[in-house]
């Protein structure tokens, strides 16, 4: 075998087996904390192999799409994700893209960046201060998530129990997760930092809900701009393959994993995360184009 | 409906399998297609290393992939698993509105369709602005 490749270019086996290996640690990670990769990925891809932005992030949104499917065939399955509330807000999420595409051209990316990676920051203070609730404890039902049903149950195999649970401030909820839908359409991020903020800060779901309802949900508001990162060419097969295997094997594990985790573990993972997304953000925002 | 839920314990968790199990159909032959044509990549560059492939740039359009995929090249191979890959979130949203009607859910089957909706306007609108 080594001698019918030969002729290959050492380089290009090197490069596909380096990414294959950066996106099974982001598929991992992303599985975990409900976030598509993108986060990990991009600047994987722009600072050490030197490729284009474009063309890291049409590699990030293959990232995002193969995590949530990866791994949300599993939390489905077990029962996890909470569907209703991730269908109900997905409304919220696609019509946020779907501005956020369209105003692209008129508003500053730059300041952009610059504001979400503050929000995001800000957005930590709350989850370092309860870092150590295992469950979200005196939570009722708002009369929005009383009419969609919302409420539910989900097996946590670390507590040993069914955890019954119950959703509050679902219009707020719904709020952040059109600015999250607006972020990824305006920034091409996936923007599931947003999404588990939202279902966790906000609507107060467990945090093992949080991040796999945001996991199912990332795949759909990345789905709305598959057609324009297409139609531009930024979905480089030899980028994007490795990226695909190895995220799709990383999200698997990443499944297999959660279940066995507590809430805090996966919370403080999470905030570990949320802070290099807000340090990037702002790299980017001044001009950096990790 | 949510006044009886336990009622609708079954088949809410039957949607969950319907669900899970066309996210995991798109993952796992999305990634066999890609691997597949990765492959094929690697075995003939090592045979022609500066072989005739379409560039990404022909394979933005759907005739274009379609046309590489008839010549067997591999790139366009890995663009088919790519698409299906990117397609599967669409597809599970539509049979999530085919799973909730079994529910007899319309709330959520009506939820469901505006979902698909945007995506669809999305999809277009994407086409027409590149």
């Amino acid at each position: 075998m080594v001698g019918a490749l030969s002729g290959l270019n050492e380089h290009q086996v090197l490069f596909f087996a380096l990414v294959f290996l950066a996106g099974l640690v982001a598929g991992l990670v992303g599985a975990l904390v409900g976030l598509g990769g993108g986060v990990f990925v991009v600047p994987i891809l722009t600072l050490a192999f030197g490729l284009p932005f474009p063309v890291a992030a049409g590699a990030s949104i293959v990232s995002v799409i193969a995590t949530s499917s990866g791994a949300a065939a599993a939390y489905v399955r077990d029962h996890i994700t909470n569907l209703r509330v991730g269908m109900f807000l997905e409304i919220a999420t696609t019509i946020g893209a779907l501005c956020g595409a369209t105003l692209v051209a008129f508003l500053p990316t730059g300041v952009l960046f610059l504001m979400f990676g503050a929000v995001l920051l800000v957005s930590g203070v709350p989850l370092i201060v309860k870092h150590a609730e295992e469950l979200p404890v005196g939570v009722r039902n708002d009369r929005l998530a009383t009419t969609l049903a919302l409420a539910g149950s989900y097996p946590d195999a670390q507590l040993g129990k069914e955890v019954h649970y119950q959703v509050t401030r679902t219009p707020l909820g719904f709020a952040m997760m059109y600015l999250a839908g607006l972020i990824s359409g305006l920034l091409g991020i996936g923007s599931g930092v947003f999404k588990v903020l939202a279902l966790d800060t906000a609507m107060r779901l467990p945090m093992k809900v949080s991040t796999t309802t945001s996991n199912f949900m990332i795949g759909v508001t990345a789905a709305a701009s598959v057609g324009v990162y297409l139609a531009r060419g930024q979905i480089d097969p030899l980028v994007a393959a490795p990226v695909a295997l190895g995220v799709t094997l990383g999200a698997a594990l990443g499944a297999k994993t959660l279940t066995r985790l507590t809430n805090t573990a996966i919370r403080r993972i999470f905030v570990v995360v949320l802070l290099l997304a807000a340090v990037e953000m702002f790299l980017h925002g001044l001009g950096v184009k990790l | 409906m949510a006044q009886r839920p336990e009622n609708n314990d079954a088949l809410v968790r039957q949607a969950e399998v319907v669900i899970s199990f066309i996210l995991r159909a798109g993952v796992v032959v999305s990634g066999v297609i890609i691997a597949l044509g990765s492959l094929l990549y690697f075995i003939e560059a090592a045979r022609q290393p500066h072989g005739p492939h379409a560039t990404s740039h022909e394979l933005t359009a759907i005739g274009g992939i379609a046309h590489a995929l008839l010549t067997g090249d591999p790139l366009a191979i890995i663009m088919l698993g790519l698409i299906l890959l990117l397609l599967t979130p669409v597809l599970r949203v539509i049979v999530s509105i085919g799973a909730f009607a079994l529910e007899r859910d319309w709330r959520y089957v009506a939820i469901t369709s505006l979902v698909l909706i945007i995506l669809i306007i999305s999809f277009l609108l994407g086409k027409g602005g590149a």
